[in-house]
């Protein structure tokens, strides 16, 4: 009976979600994070403002052009218009070209900074641990190296400077008002003060908003993810309508969160209307009244409603962008999320030692773990395993094994204790080191949609044809390779699945001979495999081992029986260790139980 | 090439087309947000005029007349503000309107697609990797629907266009027709707008796609990139993919970042020329300077709805490919025919007839070569053959993941293909050789959201040797499993999926190798438990009435079947009692007995 047995940790090394980052933050670290999107924003910057002046210069130009060339008192100045003239089609052909060069310039350093930004988080997500990596669906994981980044996109290249370039306007605009009229300016501001004020709430409101939106996006696309890669399961269970159902809910939850959202935007634009409306109203009827009191006149009030119109287009366009921004920044915080969720397998990096090539010895001293919350799974595990020997561990379902396979291969680290390889503590050695000489064939061996040889390839890049054929003859596998169709050309499909599960995992038994390691760990590998073919691998498995270290995870008695040593583990302890003759004797032992059972089912 | 000319050329008006589909859809909140913007762009005008009334009536008296009556100012208020709040009401229901038709079209673009998903059969899944599909349900769906946001603000503004331009001709035909020189300016500036970006677009969509297709399989796969330490490797996969759709969008922000301005810019041009011969025309006298001022102010009206279709048009490329990319699902074909017939519903043993099937992976090398063999109800029969034989392939057949290439399977007589969509699920279930399953609790992933009491589960479990287990997790039933069961050990995910079978009673239960990482000692207990319909007491939950086909290696499982059937090169090359089977076929024996050999060997050493 397994009765320890691997708690599921939901909690504890959650992916970041980036949600407590503020927008200022979120722009700070994200311009860190791709520092290609400062580079020349003083020339953009430059182009940005000579494009905005141009929309107000060239109307103003034909205005001008109009009304004193054409309509003037004293009818039509030919000169006057061909010389307006042709300083409007001047200043048309240079906003128009600083509108070119500022737009294609922007959409240069986005798109090279968000690039930057993607593939960092991409390359964040394998140095995560793989508890870390497991909390989140894969489909919601995608969704922050492509959906996300891409709506940043958006907002860089038609937001980000604009926005300083309405300021800019705004601030110019009320420096005139100020110089015409200081009173007039006062009510200007006035009115459109409950917007300003307004401004943080709203954009607090639409921050959450949008951060929902974002999310749904990627429970989305982990509700679509998951059906599509258990499609078998899926259609041999003909629950195709309750899996449609959940995928609905996804979908209709990112569809409201989305109206929402919209809600809020809608509302905050629509209010920077009303208080154009009021400040229009405002200026003219104080204006009549400080006709009376002071030396204010009716073309300086009308010249002054003009002026607000200046004021009012930077303020609605500074508004839309402010709340375009929201969407983008809530997707900028979920990449710079992944980011700053921290890689706890820290890769001791140029400072790692490297180690030794040769057979490797192993050290657990007084390990333990467990998963965050939950029960312990290994408890005070202090063994030393001599380099070159070939161990079996054995024991139950649940009772640790695998996790013994994955602190050995430092896919997790202890809890308690240290794990040391030729006496050094695997945190110390670099990664790069520690992959070349440790390699772990898992149970449920992944393949990448591509061809045998291409998967082979992964554990040892560049190898030839011939050496992988080599490696495949080594391990006896030349007939069943010469047996398919297209040999090494043959194509696994996704995740492998063209092939049979027995299939794959003499794929992953091939890439990891090929990597040529010094401590082989097999955990489960061969376990689809038939008896014969298993048996034929096991013994040339024998061979090659003999001048490495090889820690086998097993169910199958002939592989205890052919190890140099086992050891027995027993709910998180190991109970007891040596070679297969001696364990046996031991009577109402573990071992002993273990292998009664297995006799029983083989004689059957 | 030809076609693929005419495609580009056509973009505009497939752009239309797509728009067509979305009003069709969605007619009341199209014409709502419509509204909205005529009412928008009815009181833009308004706002003119009530600033020319005010001035008129209030500002210039005043200044005169030195006095202001209180009534007048609350006027100037009263119709200021009336415009402002008629004005936010026409916002509201624009920009509403369209999100909430956009909205609502990504949705059923959505369902649609990913209807097809869980409809479309296996092969077409293995032909589409899961980040491409990804892609399609949500950046395509996304690019078609996003020229909805402009187009009620398109729409709206078009009739300040029709107003300008009828005030135009009345003012001098000549002149309009000289500044109405805009518009084919503008189509032509759109057609090479939407020829250059087109196939750059539909390139970028691609990428995309590839872009999502690494990043999935690579996470897919973190284990492997882990322990193999090809971070580097992997990372330079996804950088090559991420520059090219970089370099792609780059381009196209050029081709978009010279449309913009030129779109602004042509009215002003327009205005220019119809200066230059308004300066002609009025030295000539044919016309009067008050004229050429009215039609030049048109045309500066007249640039606002310009950019502003400008900004549909622009979405137009994207948004069609987009389109064509989401279609390419909803409209792939391939899906598996159901037919009508049913299945009987008696807790007997389902009768199986396998007859000269027939399957290829690839035709070099056929796989299964008129396959033939039946199993009695109620039988248990072990299928024995080599890595590579074939027998995942037939457990895919019998539970009609796929079809045969040629002969037919029978359950109690009935062609799988005949039988209506549900029908072989009520009555056969399959458990594979790796369990898959959902982020959903241990009650979610044994009965897959069917009605089934709690006892009922926990006999399940209780058959699959996963109680213990199961009552030991925090929640009980209600703990929550992750995605892929990554909190459980491969032994127990296989007990969890197996008593996803066992709990629907099925009438033909086909194992493949579905206890691979389980202990040999509890493996024997769940078999002697499907054995001896110990499940629930020996009521009808499975028990030996179930018809129990099992693809095994190990010998205490081969050697509970009542027959055995050895698998060789695509056909039956034994079939008898283990024991029968082990004396007269030497490469059986071969096959099963290679523990007890190496055993033995081990042994003399």
């Amino acid at each position: 009976m397994s009765t320890t047995t691997t708690g599921p940790q939901t909690s504890g090394t959650r992916m970041d979600t980036g949600e407590d980052i503020g927008a200022i933050d979120t722009l700070r670290r994200g311009v860190a994070i791709s520092p290609e999107l400062k580079e020349g924003v003083w020339a953009t910057l430059l182009l940005a403002v000579i494009a905005s002046c141009g929309q107000v210069v060239v109307p103003i130009a034909v205005q001008q052009t109009l009304d004193r060339g054409l309509n003037g008192p004293g009818g039509p100045r030919l000169g006057y218009v061909v010389w307006m003239g042709l300083a409007a089609a001047a200043a048309i052909a240079v906003t128009s070209t600083a509108s070119y060069l500022m737009t294609s310039r922007l959409f240069a350093t986005s798109e090279r900074g968000l690039a930057t930004l993607r593939i960092k988080a991409f390359r964040h997500v394998h140095d995560l641990p793989l508890l870390t990596q497991n909390t989140e669906r894969r489909g919601a994981l995608v969704s922050r190296v492509t959906s996300d980044v891409d709506q940043v996109s958006q907002f860089l290249v038609f937001g980000g400077l604009i926005f300083v370039v309405s300021v800019g306007q705004m601030l110019v605009a009320t420096v005139l008002m100020v110089v015409y009229s200081w009173q007039l300016a006062l009510v200007v501001w006035l009115s459109f003060a409950p917007l300003f004020l307004s401004i943080r709430y709203f954009q607090r409101k639409l921050s959450a908003a949008y951060g929902v939106v974002r999310h749904q996006v990627g429970v989305l696309l982990g509700a679509i993810s998951e059906p599509v890669v258990g499609a078998a399961v899926v259609r041999s269970y003909a629950v195709e309508d309750r899996t449609q159902r959940r995928i609905d809910r996804a979908i209709g939850a990112y569809q409201s969160a989305s109206t929402r959202a919209q809600k809020f935007t809608v509302v905050s634009f629509s209010l920077g209307g009303i208080s154009a409306g009021l400040a229009n109203a405002g200026v003219l009827i104080v204006g009549v009244l400080l006709g009376f009191t002071t030396d204010m006149t009716a073309g300086k009030v009308l010249a002054f409603a003009f002026l607000v119109t200046l004021f009012v287009g930077p303020v609605q366009m500074g508004t839309q962008i402010l709340t375009d921004a929201q969407n983008a920044i809530a997707s900028w915080r979920r990449v710079i999320g992944i980011l700053e969720t921290p890689a706890d397998l820290v890769d001791p990096g140029p400072d790692g030692v490297v180690l030794p090539r040769g057979p490797i010895d192993v050290t657990f001293d007084h390990v333990s773990f467990a998963y965050p919350d939950g029960p312990p799974v290994l408890v005070d595990v202090d063994l030393h395993l001599e380099a070159g020997t070939r161990v079996a561990i054995v024991g139950e379902t649940g009772s640790g094994k695998s996790t013994f396979a994955k602190l050995l291969t430092r896919l997790m680290d202890p809890v308690e204790g240290a794990v040391l390889l030729d006496g050094l503590d695997v945190r110390t050695i670099a990664q790069e080191s520690l992959r070349a000489s440790v390699v772990l064939v898992p149970q449920e061996g992944f393949l990448f949609d591509d061809s045998i040889a291409a998967n082979v390839r992964y554990g040892r890049l560049g190898a030839t044809e011939e050496e992988i054929r080599a490696s495949a003859r080594e391990l006896g596998l030349s007939e069943w390779l010469e047996g398919l169709p297209r040999g090494l050309a043959t194509k696994v499909g996704q995740r492998g699945e063209s092939l049979s599960a027995g299939e794959r995992q003499l794929v992953a038994l091939l890439r990891a001979h090929l990597a040529d390691p010094d401590l082989l760990v097999l955990d489960e590998a061969t376990s689809a495999v038939d008896p014969r073919l298993e048996m034929q691998i096991g013994r040339a498995l024998e061979r090659l081992m003999e001048a490495r270290t090889s820690v086998t995870i097993a169910h199958r008695l002939s592989t205890a029986e052919a190890a140099d040593e086992v050891i027995v583990v027993d709910r998180g302890r190991v109970v007891q260790r040596g070679p297969h003759r001696e364990l046996v004797a031991q009577e109402g032992s573990v071992y002993a139980g273990l292998h009664a059972s297995w006799i029983a089912q083989h004689d059957a | 090439m030809g076609s693929e000319e005419s495609q580009r050329r056509s973009t505009t008006l497939e752009g239309f087309r797509v728009l067509g589909h979305a009003i069709r859809r969605e007619p009341g909140i199209f014409v709502l947000s419509t509204l909205g913007s005529v009412l928008f762009a009815v009181l833009t005008v308004a706002d003119a005029w009530v600033l020319g009334w005010a001035t008129d009536h209030v500002v210039i008296p005043a200044f005169e007349t030195g006095e202001i009556g209180a009534g007048l100012l609350w006027a100037v208020l009263g119709l200021f503000l009336g415009v402002a709040i008629l004005r936010a009401v026409g916002i509201v229901a624009r920009r509403l309107g369209a999100g909430v038709m956009q909205y609502r079209m990504q949705a059923h673009t959505r369902r649609a697609v990913t209807r097809q998903y869980l409809t479309l059969p296996m092969e077409w899944h293995q032909r589409h990797p899961t980040g491409q599909l990804l892609s399609n349900a949500y950046s395509d769906v996304e690019a078609a629907w996003a020229p909805i946001a402009p187009l009620p603000m398109a729409l709206g503004t078009v009739v300040m266009m029709v107003i300008a331009v009828v005030q135009m001709l009345l003012a001098d035909v000549v002149m309009a027709l000289v500044g109405l020189l805009v518009f084919p300016l503008v189509l032509v500036a759109n057609l090479a707008y939407q020829r250059l970006a087109s196939p750059l677009m539909t390139h970028a969509q691609g990428l995309r796609a590839e872009v999502s297709e690494i990043a999935h399989e690579s996470f897919d796969g973190a284990m492997v990139v882990k322990t193999l330490g090809r971070e580097g490797e992997e990372t330079e996969r996804f950088r090559a993919k991420a520059h090219e759709l970089r370099d792609v969008n780059i381009r196209v922000g050029r081709i978009r970042a010279a449309f913009d301005p030129t779109l602004a810019s042509l009215p002003n041009v327009g205005v220019l020329v119809v200066l230059a011969v308004g300066v002609a025309r009025v030295t000539s006298g044919q016309t009067d300077a008050g004229d050429v001022v009215t039609v030049a102010y048109l045309l500066t009206i007249v640039s606002f709805p310009i950019r502003a279709i400008g900004w549909l048009l622009g979405e137009f490329p994207r948004s069609v490919v987009g389109f064509r990319r989401t279609r390419a699902v909803i409209e792939a074909t391939g899906s598996m025919p159901h037919g009508g017939e049913a299945l009987p519903t008696t807790p007997v043993g389902a009768r199986l007839e396998v007859d000269g099937l027939r399957y290829s992976y690839d035709e070099e090398a056929p796989l299964l070569q008129g396959l033939s063999f039946d199993v009695e109800p109620g039988r248990t029969v072990a299928i024995v053959g080599a890595t590579a034989s074939g027998k995942s392939t037939l457990t895919s057949l019998l539970t009609r993941l796929v079809d045969p290439d040629g002969g037919r399977i029978l359950v109690d007589g009935a062609d799988l293909r005949d039988l209506a969509h549900g029908e072989l699920a009520r009555s056969v279930a399959l458990v594979p050789q790796n369990a898959f399953l959902f982020d959903d609790t241990v009650r979610g992933n044994v009965t897959l959201g069917a009605e089934v009491p709690d006892e009922d589960v926990w006999a399940a479990l209780r058959a699959a040797q996963a109680d213990g287990f199961v009552a030991a997790l925090p929640h009980g039933l209600d703990t929550r499993l992750g995605e892929r069961g990554t909190s459980l050990s491969g032994g127990q995910r296989q007990r969890i999926s197996l008593a996803r079978a066992l709990v629907r009673r099925p009438r033909l239960l086909i194992l493949d190798d579905a206890t691979s990482a389980v202990d040999p000692e509890v493996e024997a207990r769940i078999l002697a438990t499907l054995r001896h319909g110990a499940m629930g007491d020996g009521d009808s939950t499975g028990g030996s009435d179930t018809t129990l086909v099992v693809v095994a290696y190990r010998k205490a499982t081969i050697s509970l079947a009542d027959d055995v059937i050895h698998l060789q090169d695509g056909r039956v090359a034994g079939r008898g009692h283990h024991a029968d089977l082990l004396s007269s076929s030497p490469a059986y024996a071969r096959l099963v007995n290679a523990y007890e050999q190496a055993a033995h060997e081990a042994g003399e050493r």
